[in-house]
Formats: structure tokens, C-alpha cells, sequence
């Protein structure tokens, strides 16, 4: 028979007994909603992780170290040793590395620990700057106020804990300002010291208190990339630009000031190299190294993270096809009637010309048209159920005054997956009963009242 | 060996089942010979292995021993899906209580033989309502088979049977569950066509006034076994 007249057929059949193929199909479309919301939610969560980790900047960012720095001093080196002298992470590096492929900015860490005044109170904090780029990361999505006004204003983000330190209610300090004291770094002239050998360095920099009025902004849950970089975490945030012109001092000055003449040049203690997707990640760090630099990124414990979803995601989808199972027997089971039912009717069908292979393949049709609809109506289920969860989690998180999360995702694989995955398991629940049809004796079946 | 002017040729064929441990020989060594255009009547009591050599002869079941040639053809020799294309195409079969789909309308009913045969879609309705016109059924055509009497449902199943325009029309008891009046009419309709299309009967009976009247040889058959069978008609001697 072609193709064409058994779907022709198959159609008519399920149309004939409708309640009991529509309930089938129900039963299969639940399998495959359970299927569905559980991997959603395994997909969601997966997305969301990621999200939150891409937000954070680490999985597409390398921290770019000195040789031999302090935070390398009692920890294991990670880099393999290249041939290349160790390099000042100074101006000139910052601007090589920015000119490698696919970096879209190269940025210093500035973060040094000092003093707040609020209310003529003294908080000791560590601060850090925020470069531009930070504003459209989604880092600060769900923040409270706003992000800052411009690259260069004198405005600050508090992390909560440390605006919970300021104030009993956190919200009311948006608007209002602090003060932020700092021991600013003023390079001293060059030693003109007679007695002095030359090429001798030059005369370091002193160190000079400086106060800094700042308009508090917003407050923000944690900080991006929090505490890596090895100095704990910030809980003042500043616009990078403003940050970098106050010249506070910073834990590398010291040693820098001690090892060569180069105090008078800008040299950063660790530089952020941003690559245009975590895949370029590997090539830039190795680029980096080569250049005579210790270079560092989290793609590894990314890698783990994709692993764990992985196995995650096997579970949920486990747990879900455990309803689809059952829903395989409800097709076995509605095929197996249909057979007792039809018994005569098949003995015409085989009396008329049909082979046996046609009375097969017309089961095997029908049970796959069961499966198409149940895998369609139950993608739809599925992914409704997924919404209702998403619904109720993020009501339950407005109560806790915590921000809306997207919980459940049917990407189009899914969705695709979950359809040919239902038709597969419908084709073979309908192996034994399309088998059985075909072996009919139609002697048997024409006699059959 | 039968020659051009046979249709059906049955040599030595024998039907025996096991039930319960017992061998039963439904057909004994049956011997015929059926010519081209030619309407034989298979009559017999019950369980006298009517039905079973007809279903034999329709290749829904297959002789114990013996050979059957049925249009030049071995039927032992088929496979299983040579003998469903021998059924979809050589043959045409009736039966007693019509067996008609009733999900069906009378045109997806007479349809049916030619999806199986995978006759062309255009095609199809033309050969459709030629089976209906044959039968004088054609206003029917949307009808539902319960919607038909019992006489006017026969006529769907013989136009049903003569769609794919088979050498060999096959029919079981055809007025077994029909008014005398209106068996004599499917009769008369199946001769007709017999001679207009000119095919080859076989009619299984057990109404021997009927048979006499419109058959053009009788064959008697009881337990299994031949009875009496006269040599058959040949064209030029109707």
C-alpha cells in the first residue's frame, strides 16, 4: 500500500474510535509533558547557572598577574614555566594584550582596602572599580537604584551586607553620601643625591591621606567576580575611571618600589583581560603566558560545571520517562484491543490483497500518529507545566523579597527531541500488537463474529 | 497439466488440521478441473470442506498436500506476498454475511482493493463508480453499508469484489443470508456479469435449486471428499 493511503487509513482508524485513541494519546502526552517539564527544569537551571557565571565574568575573563607575584607566593603554580623573562604588568603590557585577537578590553584591578565615614562613623572595606562593560553584563540586573550615572562619576554601589552595616534600612541610603578615605600614592622626584650611584632608582612616591565625597547609587547583592583577585571581597564598588585617578595606594606599590626605577610608570598588580566568548579563553591565556605573564581563568571548573549538569540532567530525564513508560503499556494495551476489534476486518483487508506487511505497517502508523500527537500536545503540557513551576517559584521568591528567576527552558532541540523521542517509543509499543496483526490467519479472522 | 482453457486446476489437494490430538481432513485428495468462464457451484452439507477448498483456492489458506494452478499460476509456489498480489489481482471474492466495512461509505468500501493494489489516486474514482454502475448502485455511493438492505449490501461487496477486474470471482454462500427473491437477484447479477466481464465462477452453495438454475456445472462435495463433479462447459458447448 502506499504510503499516502495507510496514513489515509491509520487517520480514518484513530478517528473511529476516538475516546479511546484520544485518551491513548493523552496518556502518551502526559509521559511526554513529564519528560519535558523535568528536563526544562534541568535545561533552565543549567541556563541559569551559566548565566550567573557568564554574568560574573569569570568564564570569559583571564586575570593577568606579574610573574612571581605575592598572591602566587605558597600556592601552587598553575602556568607551565615559559622561556620568556618575567615582564612589568605595566601601561605598555596593558596595551599589547589589548591588541590581541578577540580581546574586547583589557582593564586594571583596582582594589585597595581603606576607610569609609558614614554619620562620622569609620567602616573598614575593601573597593574596587568597576569597569564600563559591567553596566550591560547583567551583573547588576536586580540591583536596587540605578548603575552609575557616567564612567567618571563620584558615586558608589554598596553590597548589601556592607549597606546593612551602614544602615538598618539599607534602601534609604541611595541618595544619600559617604566619605571615602584613602592614602593616595604622590611620586617623589628623582633622587638628585650627589653621593648616590648612578643608575640608581629613583626616589619612590609618599604616601598622602585623601578624602573622597561619593553619592551612593545603588546597592547590589554580591559583587561581580567576587574576591578573585586575591584581596576578599569588595563590598565598596566605583566607577573603574574614578577609581584609578584617586592613585590610592595598592599592595603591589611596596614591592615594585623596591625591585626596579620603574615607580614613576603606571604598573598594575593584575589586569583583566576580556575575550569575546569562554571558547577564545584557552588561545588568549596561552597567547598571554607567552608574552611573559602569569595568566589565569576559570574555564576548567566551567568544564566540571557542564559535566555535573550533564549527569543532572540524565537523572530528570529518568525520572520523566518513567511516566512515558507507563503511557508505552496504555499504547500496547489500546493497539491489543484494537486488534480483537478488527480481527474481521483485517481478515477483509487480507482477503482483499492486503500482505501482511500492510496489515503491519497500518498498526505501526497508527501507533505512530499516537505518538506524534502525544509527543506535540505533550511538548505543549510540558512546557506550560514548566511555566507554572517558574510561577510559583518566583512568587514564593517575591515573598522572600528576592528576585525573579526563569526556571524552566524548552529550547527547539527539546522540543524536537521530545517528539521524534515520543514517536520512537509509540513505534515500538506498537511492535508487538502490529505483529500479531499480521500473523492474523484471515481464514480465522473471516470466521471470527 | 491444465491447459489454456482451464482457470483452476486442482490436483490431489488435501486440508487436514490437529485439533485436540485428531487429524481432521477437511479437503481429501480433491481433484478438479475449472475451465475459463466457466460458473461452478461447490455444493455439500455442512462441514463437508466447501468452504475450506474455496478458501484454498482464494489462497487465504494453503493445502496439506496437492497442487493448486490457479491463471498459469503455482499457489504452493507463492510467497506470502505473491499470494496476497494473486488476491488483490486475480481474484475477486463474496461472502455470506458480506463483510463491507461499516466505517466505511460504499465508495471507501469498493476503494479499498484498489489502494491495496496501489492503483493511481485519478484512476481510482472513475473504476469506482464503473463497479457501482455494474451493479446499479451508483446513487448509494456516500452511503453507509448499515444504511443498505441486505440484497443491496451484497451488490456493494460484489462491486467491491470486481473493482481490480479479477480473472476468478470467488463466493462463499453469496445468498445465505438473503430472501429467496433477493438471492435469485444476485445470482442473475453475478451470471450477468460472468458473461459481460467473462469470468470465472466459483460459488460455494448449499442451495442446489439455485445452483442448478444459474451454474453451468454442479460439484458435489461431502466429508472432505469429491462426490460427483461433471466434466465442465466448455464455451462452445453453452
Amino acid at each position: 500500500m502506499k504510503p499516502r493511503d495507510l496514513t489515509d487509513l491509520a487517520f480514518r482508524n484513530l478517528r473511529e474510535a476516538i475516546l479511546r485513541n484520544a485518551l491513548t494519546t493523552l496518556g502518551v502526552a502526559v509521559g511526554v509533558a513529564s519528560l519535558v517539564a523535568m528536563l526544562s527544569l534541568g535545561v533552565g537551571l543549567q541556563e541559569l547557572a551559566s548565566k550567573r557565571l557568564s554574568q560574573s565574568g569569570l568564564f570569559d575573563t583571564i586575570f593577568v598577574t606579574p610573574k612571581n607575584n605575592f598572591r602566587g607566593m605558597g600556592r601552587p603554580q598553575r602556568e607551565v614555566e615559559t622561556d620568556k623573562p618575567a615582564r612589568t604588568l605595566d601601561e605598555d603590557a596593558r596595551k599589547e594584550i589589548e591588541k590581541l585577537p578577540n580581546v574586547i578590553e583589557v582593564y586594571p584591578q583596582v582594589r585597595f582596602f581603606t576607610e569609609v565615614r558614614f554619620n562620622n562613623k569609620p567602616f573598614a572595606t575593601v573597593v574596587a572599580g568597576m569597569p564600563e562593560s559591567s553596566r550591560n553584563s547583567g551583573s547588576f540586573d536586580g540591583m536596587q537604584g540605578n548603575f552609575f550615572s557616567s564612567p567618571t562619576a563620584n558615586e558608589a554601589i554598596l553590597q548589601i551586607e556592607f549597606a546593612k552595616d551602614l544602615s538598618e534600612q539599607p534602601a534609604s541610603l541611595i541618595g544619600q553620601d559617604l566619605v571615602l578615605r584613602y592614602a593616595e600614592r604622590q611620586a617623589l622626584p628623582a633622587n638628585d643625591d650627589s653621593s648616590a650611584p648612578s643608575g640608581e632608582p629613583s626616589g619612590g612616591f609618599s604616601v598622602v591621606p585623601k578624602e573622597l565625597r561619593l553619592k551612593i547609587v545603588g546597592i547590589v547583592e554580591t559583587e561581580p567576580a567576587a574576591g578573585y583577585g586575591g584581596y576578599g571581597n569588595a563590598r565598596l564598588l566605583m566607577p573603574l575611571s574614578t577609581a584609578s585617578t584617586l592613585r590610592a595606594a595598592q599592595v603591589n606599590d611596596l614591592r615594585d618600589i623596591v625591585r626596579d626605577n620603574t615607580a614613576n610608570k603606571t604598573t598594575y598588580p593584575s589586569l583583566s583581560v576580556r575575550a569575546k566568548s569562554p571558547s577564545q579563553v584557552e588561545t588568549l591565556e596561552a597567547s598571554i603566558k607567552s608574552m611573559g605573564f602569569a595568566a589565569f581563568s576559570l574555564l576548567d571548573a566551567s568544564k566540571s560545571l557542564r559535566t555535573f549538569f550533564s549527569v543532572f540532567d540524565l537523572l530528570l530525564g529518568i525520572f520523566g520517562s518513567l511516566a512515558l513508560a507507563v503511557a508505552t503499556l496504555g499504547i500496547v494495551n489500546t493497539l491489543v484491543m484494537a486488534i480483537l476489534e478488527r480481527r474481521r476486518e483485517i481478515g477483509v483487508l487480507k482477503a482483499l490483497g492486503a500482505a501482511d506487511s500492510d496489515v503491519q505497517q497500518l498498526f505501526f502508523v497508527e501507533a505512530g500518529v499516537m505518538g506524534l500527537f502525544g509527543g506535540f500536545f505533550g511538548v505543549l503540557f510540558g512546557w506550560l507545566l514548566g511555566r507554572a513551576i517558574t510561577f510559583g517559584t518566583n512568587v514564593y521568591l517575591k515573598r522572600q523579597n528576592l528576585n525573579p528567576i526563569e526556571l524552566s527552558s524548552v529550547p527547539w532541540w527539546l522540543v524536537i527531541a521530545a517528539i521524534v523521542f515520543a514517536i520512537l517509543v509509540s513505534l515500538a509499543a506498537g511492535l508487538y500488537p502490529a505483529s500479531r496483526a499480521a500473523k492474523l490467519n484471515p481464514v480465522d479472522a473471516l470466521r471470527y463474529e | 497439466m491444465p491447459d489454456a482453457e482451464t482457470a483452476i486446476q486442482l490436483d490431489r489437494v488435501s486440508r487436514q488440521y490437529t485439533m485436540g490430538g485428531a487429524t481432521i481432513r477437511a479437503v481429501n485428495d480433491v481433484s478438479l478441473s475449472i475451465a475459463r468462464n466457466e460458473f461452478l457451484a461447490l455444493l455439500g452439507s455442512s462441514g463437508s470442506g466447501k468452504s475450506t477448498l474455496l478458501n484454498l483456492i482464494a489462497g487465504l489458506d494453503r493445502p496439506t498436500s496437492g497442487s493448486i494452478m490457479a491463471q498459469g499460476q503455482n499457489l504452493a509456489e507463492l510467497t506470502s506476498i505473491e499470494l496476497a498480489r494473486y488476491r488483490c489481482n486475480t481474484i475477486g471474492m463474496i461472502f455470506q454475511s458480506f463483510n463491507l466495512l461499516p466505517r466505511m461509505t460504499l465508495e471507501e468500501n469498493i476503494e479499498l482493493p484498489l489502494r491495496l493494489a496501489e492503483v493511481d489516486r485519478g484512476e481510482r474514482p472513475g473504476r469506482v463508480r464503473e463497479a457501482l454502475e455494474r451493479v446499479r448502485l451508483t446513487h448509494r455511493l456516500g452511503h453507509r453499508p448499515t444504511e443498505l438492505s441486505g440484497g443491496e449490501q451484497q451488490r456493494v461487496a460484489i462491486a467491491r469484489a470486481l473493482v481490480n477486474r479479477p480473472k476468478i470471482l470467488l463466493a462463499d454462500e453469496p445468498t445465505g443470508n438473503l430472501d429467496s427473491t433477493t438471492g435469485e437477484a444476485i445470482l442473475s447479477l453475478l451470471r450477468d456479469v460472468q458473461r459481460q466481464l467473462g469470468m470465472t465462477i466459483v460459488m460455494v452453495t448449499h442451495e442446489r435449486p439455485l445452483a442448478e438454475r444459474y451454474a453451468d456445472r454442479l460439484a458435489i462435495m461431502g466429508d472432505g471428499r469429491l462426490l460427483t463433479a461433471s466434466e465442465p462447459a466448455r464455451e462452445d458447448a453453452r
